[in-house]
């Protein structure tokens, strides 16, 4: 893809530091919006987790918090209305249709763009998946305002702004942007790059109801079919309890299966820090990072990646880090609880040999005894 | 059939080094490649072209530079190059980059043919926001089939086109229609090592450059960084955790005894963690 970024960040001079006031036909744009992304049933976990978001934006606008559900009129599209209320959702709009069944740029862009002019939210959040993704770059573009991207901070600042801060450069910087003269402010969030939110036990609130202004008739792209990745195969490495990962310090293709070995041991899911995708020893799906998958395991072994600040983005939210790194040097050190230096080659066999020991069903009963 | 593919000249992001104090990219010395996601479009529009005739019209926007980025496309085997330059576009972000790249996509139609198919990257490795392919299909109101994990067929006479399309936990498989805007995702297939015959035709080839004038765009005010609703209004490196790793003292110490230490340690700070480890017997 081509300029996505600026060539180099501009200096905060220019609109930014003058402040312009927000054109007239914006002024009305009120309360924040959160994209419930609904796909074969589902909810994806991604849409709780920018509900979790949203409320607090909401909160320090002092507006509302509204799900937006587009779905076909069937039980799991209620149940998405009824899951954005237990997520913290104020009200929800909600567009059944059975053209919205399968994900369509053009039906979904149709009907997320109607709502927001309709309605005229001043932020709108979806989740960085490929639906989101697909369908943010339309709707912003049909709309002409701002997108920010993969953010990993969202705040709003004293003017009521929305501060939008994502990593840039591959993550080696910050930047924080903002959509100062156009409605709404629009961003996308990674599936797990914010904390899941309590589920709570808030009652079905208003729901707005909103047709759809489109026939199948008009819609050219036909859904042929869906291949599901079955569970065996994905990689749901986002939402894994304990993950292990390697880097360049396994040194040679053959001892990605050591890091395999201990994953499979202690349940765990895998992956690998981008030079190994490089390096074609592991697919592009396994990578953990910014340009990869954002991770919050309860626990994180890395193994002989040095955490660079591109891997760092996608694992801060580990609750352990455990580090196994040569190099005492090793930027994975500042950011891991637990390190050792030493190498990930000799270290991997023993940990999967002594864990099999400590979790074998066996001495589990002498434990208990 | 002809086909535009949109590609972007990036630094090598595994060579970008941060100034410390002043926070900003160091450029000097730091190489530029094709947006590696690039590659796997272009690899893609050439050979449809080789399977169906026609030609691949390679375009970038960008710096005077950029030039080197096209003519590498030419030498894999693209038939012609398009530069679109000026210090107009100097500060555009995605809404205006997509305005620039549509318009000169636009002109491209009227000078050597109406695309069938503009190709893109699934998102660039400096930018990383995969927003650009969508805004240019939105804005050429071109039918917008992202993350195209394989083409199936494409009837050129019937205007249909069928594709294989990554969505979240399986595959979607779509019928749509040309013209639309394809971004391709990664690993779908390799890129030729273009032949002898093209790398001298690159050489010699005259590459396109465009202004905003050129393109035919009128309407500066869409450009660059008036044209991006977006402001940039800090940029700053990613603060430091205030503690380190507590470190495994590792002296005389066998792997074995390391692990050990590691994994007391580990359930030390999760005791809840023993429990939730699974087992599956064969490891």
């Amino acid at each position: 893809m081509l300029s996505t970024n600026r060539e180099s960040p501009p200096p905060a001079v220019g609109r930014a530091a003058m402040k312009k006031e927000l054109p007239d036909q914006f002024k009305d744009h009120r309360h924040v919006w959160v994209f419930i992304e609904l796909e074969r049933d589902q909810v994806h976990p991604v849409s709780f987790e920018l509900l979790g978001e949203g409320r607090k934006l909401a909160d320090k606008l002092g507006v509302q918090l509204a799900g937006v559900v587009l779905g076909p009129p069937e039980e799991a599209t209620w149940f998405a209305v009824a899951e954005a209320f237990a997520y913290g959702a104020d009200l929800a709009y909600l567009i059944e249709a059975p053209l919205l069944a399968d994900y369509r740029n053009e039906p979904f862009t149709k009907a997320l763009t109607d709502l927001v002019t309709n309605y005229k939210p001043e932020i709108l959040l979806l989740g960085a998946t490929t639906l989101g993704r697909d369908l943010a770059g339309s709707v912003a573009t049909t709309l002409l305002t701002g997108l920010t991207s993969d953010c990993t901070e969202l705040d709003v600042d004293a003017d009521g702004s929305l501060a939008a801060t994502r990593p840039t450069f591959g993550g080696s910087l910050l930047c924080t942007i903002y959509t100062l003269n156009c409605r709404p402010q629009m961003a996308t969030v990674r599936p797990r790059v914010m904390a899941m939110p309590p589920r709570g036990n808030n009652k079905i609130g208003r729901v707005i109801r909103h047709k759809v202004s489109m026939i199948e008739e008009e819609i050219v792209t036909k859904v042929l079919g869906f291949l599901s990745d079955g569970q065996s195969e994905t990689a749901n490495l986002a939402y894994a309890d304990v993950v292990v990962a390697g880097g360049l310090g396994l040194g040679a293709v053959e001892n990605v299966k050591l890091m395999k070995k201990l994953a499979r041991t202690i349940g765990a899911d895998y992956g690998c820090s981008r030079p190994l995708v490089q390096k074609g020893w592991m697919p592009a799906d396994r990578q953990i990072g910014q340009t990869g998958k954002t991770i919050r395991p309860k626990l994180y072994i890395a193994a002989g990646i040095s955490g660079a600040i591109q891997h760092r983005v996608g694992v801060e939210g580990a609750d352990l880090i455990l580090a196994i790194n040569t190099d005492p040097n090793a930027p994975i050190f500042d950011f891991a609880h637990l390190g050792v230096v030493t190498d990930a080659i000799r270290l991997l066999p023993s940990l999967t040999e002594l864990f099999t020991h400590r979790l074998s069903p066996h001495s589990r009963d002498k434990l208990a005894n | 059939m002809h086909i535009v593919i949109c590609i972007k000249q990036v630094p090598d992001s595994a060579q970008i080094r941060v100034h410390p104090v002043t926070n900003t990219i160091i450029r000097q010395g730091v190489p530029t490649i094709i947006n590696p996601y690039d590659l796997f479009a272009l690899e893609e529009a050439l050979q449809l072209r080789d399977r169906h005739g026609g030609e691949v019209t390679v375009l970038t926007m960008g710096p005077p530079m950029a030039e080197d980025a096209l003519r590498k496309a030419l030498t894999y085997g693209a038939d012609r190059a398009v530069l679109l330059t000026d210090r107009h576009f100097a500060g555009s972000d995605t809404l205006a980059t997509s305005f620039a790249l549509s318009q000169a996509i636009a002109k491209i139609g009227e000078a050597f043919g109406t695309p069938d198919i503009v190709f893109t990257g699934k998102q660039t490795i400096d930018g990383d926001t995969a927003q650009v392919g969508p805004g240019i299909a939105k804005r050429l109101d071109l039918l917008q089939l992202t993350y195209v994990a394989k083409i199936v067929s494409v009837d050129i006479n019937g205007r249909e086109i069928t594709v294989e399309r990554r969505s979240e936990g399986g595959t979607q498989t779509l019928l749509s229609k040309l013209p639309c805007l394809i971004t391709m995702l990664e690993g779908t297939n390799e890129i030729r090592r273009g032949s002898l015959d093209d790398a001298l035709r690159a050489a010699r080839s005259q590459i396109v450059k465009w202004n905003a004038a050129d393109a035919g765009i009128e309407d500066l005010t869409k450009c660059g960084l008036r044209g991006s609703p977006t402001v940039v209004k800090r940029v700053f490196a990613p603060p430091e955790r205030p503690e380190k790793a507590e470190q495994i003292d590792t002296a005389e110490k066998t792997p074995r005894d390391l692990a050990e230490e590691l994994i007391a340690g580990i359930f030390l700070r999760q005791p809840a963690l023993e429990s939730e480890l699974a087992f599956d017997g064969e490891a």
